[in-house]
C-alpha cells in the first residue's frame, strides 16, 4: 500500500528495462518498495537489472511483455495480477523514438512507432485501469514527453504518438478520479538515456535520476502532471506560443 | 443481490487525511445483519470502521468492504449499582459520557477525543491520561462476530487468547457488536487540576515520576520547537475527579455535563498558519499564558480531557496532503531516547503545535496492544514536510532499538520489518488470527501495508475460497 508519506511497496513496470524506469525503481527500492515486476520484451536481457534490484533487498520478477502484441495484453494483465497481487504503482515506460526520416517514406515504420507508443499503451492501460479500479488504490504513472505538447517537425511521428498517449492518460485520470486510483502524466524533456544516445542535447536536458526524483515526489504529492526538469512547466507554454513560422524552423 | 444492502462506494481516509482508498461501505442496522452477512464478503475482505478517528489506514479496506458500525449505537443495559454499561459497539464515548456522567459514572479510560466508538476503543485498546490500564482492561465482555459469522461472547476470563487478540487487534479478528464496560464512580462533573510549568524535558519527567501517584490523570504538553536548554519545556497538567466537598459552596447540579456541540474550524484552512515561525509564536504565547504553578483549579471534564473537540474538523488545517501523528512509547530507563527524539523534532522545526507526553504504568495481555510501562510521546506533523519519511524512519530505529514501539491506531507509515520487531507477540497473535480466519476474510489497508496477517512469506498468490454468490 502507498503510505501517508507517498512511499509505495509494490511496482509493475511496463518497459522494465527503460533507463528512466530503472532509475525510478532504484529510488523506490531505496525506500519502502519490496516487490517489483519488470515487464520486458526480452526476459534474459533483463537479468542484470533484476539482479541489481534484488541486491537492494527487493523481490523482483521479470515477465514477458510486448507493447505491439496487443492481442495478449488482457491475458498478460490477468496473469500478472493473479500471480503478484495488487500494485501500488504501475509505471508505463515503454516507448520508441523511431527514425523520423525513415518514417516519412516507410509507413510501416511510422505505424510501429505509433503502435508501440500509443496503441500499445492504450491496449494495456484499459485492462490495467480496470484492475486498479477493482483494487481501489494505486498510481498509474505514464511516461509521456514534452514532445506531446507541440510535436516538432524533427520528430512529429513520435510526438504525435505521445500526444495521443498524453491525451488518453489525462482522460483516464479524470475517469478514475474518486476511485482511489491516481493517474500521473510524466513529461520529461531531453533526458540522457539510450533513447537519446548520440543526439545533441536539447536545452534543459537532464538525467534519469532527476526524472526519477520528480516521479517519486509526484506520487507522494499525487500530482496529475509532472515535468522533468520542473522548469519545463514554464518553458512549455512559451514554446506553444511561438509563431508557427518560427516553430517550423526549430533545429532537429 | 447487493441491492438489499444499504451500501455505497466511497473514498475513505483516516483522521490524518492521507492515503485515501476506495471501498464499498456498508452500514448495517442491526448486529444480526452483521452476523448474517459476515461470511459472504468477497476476496478483498472486510473490516469494521467506527468514527474514523484512527489517523492512518486502519479503518480502510481498498477494493473490499468496510462495515460502518456507527448505526449500531444503542445502549442496551445500564447497571447503576455495579457501575457497568452494555452498549452496541458503534456507540461513541460522547454519547456514553452524556448519558453516564449525570448519573455519577465515568468511562474509566477516555482518549484525547470523545468522538471514538467503543468498537474502535477495543480494537485499538486505546489509552488516556489514566496510567493504570487501557480500554480493554475495563471491558467485562464483548460480542464478537467472527470472520465466519459465528457470534461469540468473549471475555478475558473465558477466552483469554481470543479476547486479547481482539483487544488491540485493529479490527482483524472480526466485528465487535456490543460490549460491557466497567465504569468509574464520580461525584461531580469536574476535575481538580494542578498545573505546573516545566523548564525542560528532564524537569518534566522528574516531576511526573515524583508526583504522579497523587493524581488519577496526568499529561504534559511539550513545546516541540523549543531547543537547547529549553528542550522539552512543557506544561504539566494533572488532576483528579472533584469531590462534592471540594466544590465551592452553593454549587448546584454537580454532575451537570453538557459540552457544547463543536464549532467548525475556519474554512479558510490556514495552512500558512502552520509554519515554524507562526507555530513558534503560538507556542511561546501558550507557554507564557499557562500559570507557572496553579493548584486546585476546578475544570470541566471537556476542558481537561477534550480541548480539541471544541473545534470540528481541525484536521483539515494541515491542507491537502494531510498529516501524520507520530506516537511511540519507550520503556522506563530509556529517557535518553525520548530526549534524543525531542532534539531531532526540535532541530527539524517540525511545526507541530505541541506534543503530548504521557506515562504508562503497566501493560495488559493484549497481543498487539500499544501500552507498556514507559513514556509515550505523540506529535503531529504535516505530511508535506520535506524529508519527513526519512526522519521518522530514523526515529523508529531509535525507538525499536530500546524495545519501544509505535502506535498502530496512529500509524500511517512505519516500515513493515520494524513493525514486526516492535510487537514481539505478533506471531502469537497471527496464530490466533489465522485459526479464526483461515480464509483471510479480515483485511484492511493497515494490514496489507504492514503484512499484519501474513502467514507465509508474501507474494504467494492469494487463492481464496469463493463463497456461493448469486
Ligand atoms: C484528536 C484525537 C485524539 C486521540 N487521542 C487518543 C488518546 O489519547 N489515546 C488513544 O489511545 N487514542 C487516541 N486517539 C486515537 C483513537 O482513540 C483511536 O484511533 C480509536 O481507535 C478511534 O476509534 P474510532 O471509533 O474512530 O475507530 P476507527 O478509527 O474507525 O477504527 C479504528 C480501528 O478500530 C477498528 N474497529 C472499529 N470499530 C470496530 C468494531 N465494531 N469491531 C471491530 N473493530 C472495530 C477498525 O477496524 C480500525 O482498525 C485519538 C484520536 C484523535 C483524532
Ligand atoms: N529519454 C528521453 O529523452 C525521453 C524524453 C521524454 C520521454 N521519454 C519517454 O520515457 C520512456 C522511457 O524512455 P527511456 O529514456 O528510459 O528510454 P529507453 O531506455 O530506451 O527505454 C525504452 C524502453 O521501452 C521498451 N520498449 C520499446 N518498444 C517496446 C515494445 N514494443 N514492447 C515492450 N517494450 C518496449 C524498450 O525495451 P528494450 O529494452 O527491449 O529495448 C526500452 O526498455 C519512453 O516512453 C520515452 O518515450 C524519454
Amino acid at each position: 500500500m502507498r503510505d501517508a508519506l507517498g512511499d509505495v511497496q509494490s511496482v509493475l513496470v511496463l518497459g522494465g528495462r527503460s533507463e528512466l524506469a530503472l532509475a525510478t525503481v532504484q529510488a523506490l527500492v531505496a525506500r519502502r518498495t519490496r516487490r517489483v515486476v519488470l515487464a520486458v520484451r526480452d526476459v534474459d536481457a533483463a537479468a542484470t537489472d533484476v539482479e541489481q534490484l534484488r541486491e537492494r533487498g527487493a523481490t523482483v520478477d521479470a515477465v514477458e511483455f510486448d507493447a505491439l502484441d496487443t492481442r495478449r495484453h488482457g491475458a498478460f494483465v490477468k496473469r500478472v495480477w493473479g500471480e503478484h497481487g495488487d500494485f501500488d504503482l504501475v509505471l508505463v515506460a515503454f516507448g520508441v523514438l523511431g527514425d523520423q526520416e525513415r518514417a516519412l517514406h516507410d509507413a510501416a515504420h511510422a505505424l510501429e512507432v505509433v503502435r508501440a507508443n500509443f496503441t500499445g499503451a492504450v491496449s494495456v492501460l484499459v485492462p490495467i485501469a480496470a484492475r486498479m479500479r477493482e483494487q481501489g488504490h494505486g498510481t498509474i504513472a505514464v511516461l509521456s514527453s514534452i514532445a506531446a505538447l507541440r510535436p516538432r517537425r524533427a520528430n512529429f511521428v513520435y510526438g504525435s504518438s505521445k500526444a495521443g498517449l498524453d491525451a488518453f492518460a489525462n482522460g483516464l485520470a479524470d475517469e478514475l478520479a474518486g476511485s482511489g486510483v491516481h493517474v500521473m502524466v510524466v513529461r520529461p524533456g531531453f533526458v540522457h538515456t539510450r533513447m537519446t544516445e548520440g543526439m545533441d542535447a536539447a536545452p534543459f536536458s537532464t538525467t534519469p535520476d532527476v526524472v526519477a526524483a520528480q516521479i517519486v515526489a509526484g506520487i507522494a504529492a499525487q500530482r496529475t502532471v509532472v515535468w522533468a526538469p520542473p522548469i519545463l512547466r514554464f518553458v512549455a507554454p512559451v514554446l506553444q506560443l511561438l509563431p508557427r513560422a518560427v516553430w517550423r524552423r526549430m533545429p532537429r | 443481490m447487493t441491492a438489499a444492502f444499504d451500501e455505497r462506494a466511497e473514498l475513505l481516509h483516516g483522521w490524518g487525511r492521507t492515503a485515501p482508498t476506495h471501498a464499498t461501505v456498508w452500514r448495517p442496522r442491526t448486529s444480526d445483519d452483521v452476523r448474517a452477512r459476515m461470511g459472504e464478503f468477497g476476496m478483498r475482505g472486510v473490516v469494521a470502521r467506527g468514527l474514523g478517528r484512527s489517523y492512518g489506514d486502519a479503518a480502510q479496506n481498498a477494493g473490499g468492504h468496510v462495515v460502518l458500525g456507527t448505526a449500531l449505537d444503542h445502549v442496551l443495559e445500564l447497571d447503576l449499582d455495579k457501575g457497568t454499561v452494555t452498549c452496541e459497539a458503534g456507540t461513541s464515548l460522547d454519547v456514553l459520557m452524556r448519558l453516564l456522567i449525570p448519573l455519577g459514572w465515568f468511562p474509566t479510560v477516555i482518549p484525547g477525543t470523545r468522538y471514538v466508538t467503543v468498537g474502535g476503543g477495543i480494537a485499538a485498546d486505546i489509552h488516556g491520561k489514566y496510567r493504570e490500564g487501557s480500554f480493554a482492561d475495563f471491558v467485562d465482555r464483548c460480542t464478537l462476530v467472527t470472520p465466519d459469522g459465528e457470534v461469540r461472547t468473549i471475555s478475558a476470563e473465558t477466552d483469554p487468547s481470543l479476547f486479547w487478540a481482539t483487544a488491540g487487534g485493529m479490527g482483524l479478528t472480526g466485528i465487535v457488536t456490543d460490549a460491557t464496560l466497567r465504569l468509574h464512580h464520580i461525584e461531580t462533573a469536574r476535575i481538580t487540576v494542578d498545573t505546573e510549568r516545566c523548564v525542560d524535558v528532564d524537569d518534566c519527567m522528574t516531576r511526573m515520576l515524583d508526583g504522579d501517584s497523587a493524581y488519577r490523570y496526568s499529561v504534559a504538553w511539550i513545546d516541540c520547537l523549543a531547543r537547547g536548554r529549553h528542550l522539552g519545556r512543557s506544561i504539566l497538567e494533572r488532576g483528579n475527579h472533584t469531590t462534592v466537598a471540594e466544590l465551592p459552596a452553593g454549587s448546584d447540579a454537580p454532575l451537570h455535563y453538557a459540552p457544547s456541540r463543536n464549532i467548525p474550524a475556519p474554512p479558510w484552512a490556514p495552512t500558512q498558519l502552520l509554519n515554524p515561525l507562526s507555530v513558534a509564536a503560538f507556542n511561546e504565547l501558550w507557554f507564557r499564558k499557562a500559570p507557572r504553578c496553579e493548584r486546585g483549579a476546578i475544570h470541566t471534564i471537556e476542558g481537561f480531557f477534550h480541548p480539541l473537540d471544541a473545534i470540528l474538523g481541525w484536521n483539515r488545517m494541515y491542507g491537502a496532503r494531510g498529516f501524520v501523528q507520530y506516537q511511540f512509547v519507550v520503556p522506563y530507563g530509556e529517557e535518553a531516547v525520548l530526549r534524543a527524539v525531542l532534539e531531532k523534532l526540535a532541530a527539524a522545526r517540525t511545526a507541530s503545535f505541541v506534543a503530548v507526553l504521557k506515562r504508562f504504568e503497566s501493560s495488559n495481555d493484549g497481543m498487539l496492544s500499544f501500552p507498556m510501562p514507559g513514556w509515550t510521546l505523540a506529535v503531529d506533523v504535516s505530511a508535506a514536510r520535506h524529508g519527513l519519511a526519512e526522519m521518522l524512519d530514523e526515529l523508529d530505529r531509535m525507538v525499536v532499538d530500546v524495545g519501544g514501539r509505535v502506535y498502530l491506531a496512529k500509524d500511517s507509515r512505519v516500515a513493515p520489518d520494524l513493525f514486526t520487531a516492535m510487537y514481539p507477540r505478533l506471531d502469537e497473535w497471527r496464530a490466533v488470527q489465522a485459526s479464526l480466519d483461515p480464509h483471510g476474510r479480515m483485511q484492511s489497508d493497515l494490514a496489507r501495508r504492514l503484512g499484519i496477517t501474513d502467514r507465509a512469506p508474501r507474494a504467494e498468490p492469494r487463492k481464496r475460497t469463493r463463497r456461493k454468490h448469486a
